[in-house]
């Protein structure tokens, strides 16, 4: 079989190329250069002039032809000005999810198609198990490492080109030690850590480049609009967040969250944790691994990269989906809500803005390397 | 002998010839540094002299006036960086990144076939502006092939006291090159251009006596103080014997013929399956061919073409490897078409029956690459 591997430059797709090459197939790298190499580019994230040369270098040792692949266009709009004007709107985006979407799963899935290769591998976390009515996504067996979460957008067509070779593996331990036996010098490389198109970890900067008229302190405001304190600019707040709010954060002895973001006003809406909890969750953008239910359809959801899953109950709308969760939650608007029947992903949404917004808990913003 | 893998990049590298293999071991067994003034120092003088010599007569100028180099990059940068200084700097749209990026430069617009607006140049020679100017044209396009009128844009300088260099990486070993026939005050080579090896280039300087030339590299004073460092003795060996025989075989009108023949049976093929052929209105290389193919991205056709066997390029690859969008096409006005453009380009050792192979593959890929560009879609093509 002629495959096609995403080589991220990273020890995990490596190592998917270099067992594809053993077990015999015709493997074809193709490594997506993101963003000019020459530009600020975070060390240890993905993609960086560092990690093509890499890639490069993997490809040689193995013996398969490689190319280097103008993603910069695409990239920039696609993910990082749809993560800005996300922030801009009041949420908190998944730009990994944009990313594994867009430019992986569309245009280097497209590309890979067009030249009449048979499928596309790549070195992400999750199992791809052929079911009786067509291929389906699970997670993988490494339950510290699984990206399901991140790629619920993969469509059924996409699923079915794709292979994720290194589902099956234990550990992280196990996928080194398999690069060390193909002599692979990548081998010992750091993880990549965070989006690889932040340097120094600073989202806020990235998006008050993008967008400066968010840039600067603002307000801190309670439920009724009265000010309650001054922020340092709303790019560093998201929904459900206590950090930073200073004098504001506890109240008539109540511990205050963010409720809203206003990014036009550059206002922090701020409201008693305790009442943030929602049960209803409303999604766009589903996507349906399934056949999309007709009826309400009971299982599991993860509302958060990196959570545990909650019980609820589906229903498919016009636009979307409702989730009801079992029990209340603070769901972040723009973060994706995944449905999953035991390590089966079902589909998912993006979760969208309330009026008056709903909340999370979440301490930090989190994103995770896919 | 059938070929596995098709080699149709030349522009990019000839193909190293034989003799110039030959020439390149001869000289590299030669111990001395030609600076030195013992024997051996003065047998490796000989072989740095000789080379020059025949460089020098076969395109144009005395050989103290011509100038080894590492190759083209560093040949053009030593005559803008030189020539440029105190000067305005113009320079056409379409020149080298060896060349854009040695000075900040006006840029001399060319027509939708690639040729220089001399009407232009002519107007902007004539601007009010207390320094002269240093004007720089190639003599052929890397990307399109397209032949520059370099003897009318050489006069027009002179009148308006600019200086011409000339990029004549293309075009040496493919078309008849001369530096006094064409009046520019400068040309650049590169030896593996024509068939010589990576590491040797040479600036021509025209004049009848020894022209100086603030050196880039000052070093210990080599090359009359022009270039230091001990020159690439095996690299300029082989340079040198590679334009005897291309430049030789120039002569045979029927070879260039040959070559040219096969060029045009290429565009016509590419052209009845729905390739745009660019700049096929201007005068050419007989080697070089630009072929655009709508809505079907450049790197897309380039991957598609190298899993079949073939090597071909597109527009300027850049360091990473990544196909950039061509900022030659683009100068051209070529719109979109500029991001979906392979540059097939013949190397001196083509036949016929590779010629006949790529024709089959470029047609089969051409069926089943599916357009992809959007304004296609909605223009219903």
């Amino acid at each position: 079989m002629r495959i096609m591997v995403a080589m991220s430059g990273g020890v995990d797709s490596s190592v998917v190329a270099a067992r594809l090459v053993a077990e015999g197939h015709e493997v074809v790298g193709a490594t997506l250069q993101l963003y000019d190499s020459r530009a600020s580019a975070r060390k240890g994230a993905c993609c960086a002039g560092r990690d093509i040369h890499d890639a490069r270098r993997v490809a040689d040792r193995l013996g398969i032809p490689h190319y280097v692949i103008d993603a910069e266009s695409r990239f920039r709009e696609s993910v990082i000005e749809t993560f800005a004007s996300a922030y801009a709107s009041g949420e908190t985006p998944v730009p990994c999810v944009a990313c594994n979407q867009g430019v992986k799963f569309t245009d280097l899935l497209g590309m890979a198609r067009d030249l009449g290769v048979d499928a596309m591998a790549t070195g992400h976390y999750v199992r791809r198990i052929e079911g009786a009515a067509g291929p389906e996504l699970h997670r993988p067996v490494d339950a510290s490492r699984d990206q399901s979460w991140f790629l619920f957008a993969t469509t059924r067509e996409q699923l079915d080109f794709l292979r994720f070779p290194l589902g099956d593996m234990p550990d992280k331990a196990a996928v080194r030690a398999e690069a060390e036996r193909f002599g692979l010098e990548v081998a010992a490389k750091p993880d990549s850590q965070d989006l690889c198109f932040v340097s120094d970890g600073s989202y806020a900067e990235v998006v008050e480049k993008l967008r400066p008229e968010m840039a600067g302190s603002g307000e801190i405001v309670d439920e009724t609009g009265r000010v309650v304190g001054q922020h340092d600019g709303v790019t560093r707040f998201t929904v459900g967040q206590s950090r930073r709010l200073g004098n504001a954060a506890m109240r008539d002895g109540e511990r205050q969250m963010v409720v809203g973001i206003e990014p036009a006003a550059r206002r922090v809406v701020i409201g008693p944790r305790a009442r943030g909890a929602v049960h209803e969750v409303s999604l766009r953008n589903m996507n349906w691994l399934i056949p999309p239910p007709e009826e309400d359809l009971r299982c599991m959801v993860q509302i958060r990269a990196r959570e545990e899953v909650r019980a609820a109950t589906v229903r498919r709308t016009a636009d979307g989906a409702l989730v009801t969760l079992d029990e209340p939650a603070m769901p972040a608007p723009g973060q994706a809500c995944v449905l999953y029947d035991g390590s089966r992903v079902l589909g998912g949404g993006f979760i969208r803005r309330r009026e008056p917004v709903a909340s999370s808990f979440s301490e930090e913003k989190e994103a995770k390397r896919l | 002998m059938e070929r596995d893998w098709i080699y149709f990049d030349a522009n990019a590298s000839e193909p190293a010839r034989p003799v110039a293999l030959e020439a390149m071991v001869r000289a590299a067994s030669v111990i001395g540094n030609p600076s030195s003034v013992h024997r051996a120092g003065r047998q490796a003088r000989s072989v740095l002299e000789s080379a020059r010599e025949r460089l020098a007569g076969l395109f144009g100028t005395r050989p103290d006036n011509c100038v080894m180099t590492s190759g083209g990059t560093e040949a053009n940068l030593l005559a803008v960086a030189g020539l440029g200084e105190g000067r305005r700097v113009l320079a056409s749209a379409v020149e080298h990144d060896a060349v854009r990026a040695a000075a900040v430069a006006d840029i001399i617009p060319v027509a939708g076939d690639g040729v220089v607006r001399l009407d232009v140049l002519e107007r902007m020679l004539g601007e009010p502006e207390s320094r002269p100017a240093l004007v720089c044209l190639m003599l052929a396009n890397n990307e399109v092939g397209t032949i520059q009128p370099v003897a009318e844009a050489a006069r027009l300088c002179h009148r308006h006291g600019a200086l011409l260099h000339v990029d004549a990486v293309q075009a040496a070993g493919r078309i008849a090159v001369d530096l006094r026939a064409l009046g520019a005050d400068s040309m650049a080579l590169s030896g593996h251009k024509f068939g010589g090896v990576k590491g040797a280039g040479a600036l021509l300087l025209a004049g009848e006596a020894t022209r100086t030339l603030p050196p880039v590299m000052a070093g210990g004073g080599q090359e009359l103080g022009r270039r230091g460092g001990t020159p690439a003795l095996p690299a300029i060996a082989a340079m040198a014997e590679a334009a005897v025989e291309a430049v030789g075989a120039l002569a045979n009108a029927d070879a260039a013929s040959v070559m040219a023949g096969w060029r045009d049976a290429i565009e016509a093929a590419a052209v009845a399956v729905g390739a745009v052929a660019c700049g096929g209105a201007a005068l050419r290389l007989p080697n070089t061919i630009s072929l655009a193919l709508p809505g079907r991205a450049a790197q897309t056709q380039l991957i598609a073409l190298d899993l079949a066997g073939f090597g071909v390029s597109a527009g300027s690859a850049c360091s990473s490897g990544k196909v950039a969008r061509s900022h030659v096409l683009d100068a051209m006005g070529l719109g979109p078409l500029a991001g979906e453009a392979i540059r097939v380009s013949l190397p001196w050792t083509t036949r016929e029956d590779e010629v006949m192979r790529f024709i089959d593959a470029y047609r089969a890929m051409a069926a089943r690459l599916p357009a992809r560009r959007a304004t296609l879609e909605e223009a219903g093509a």
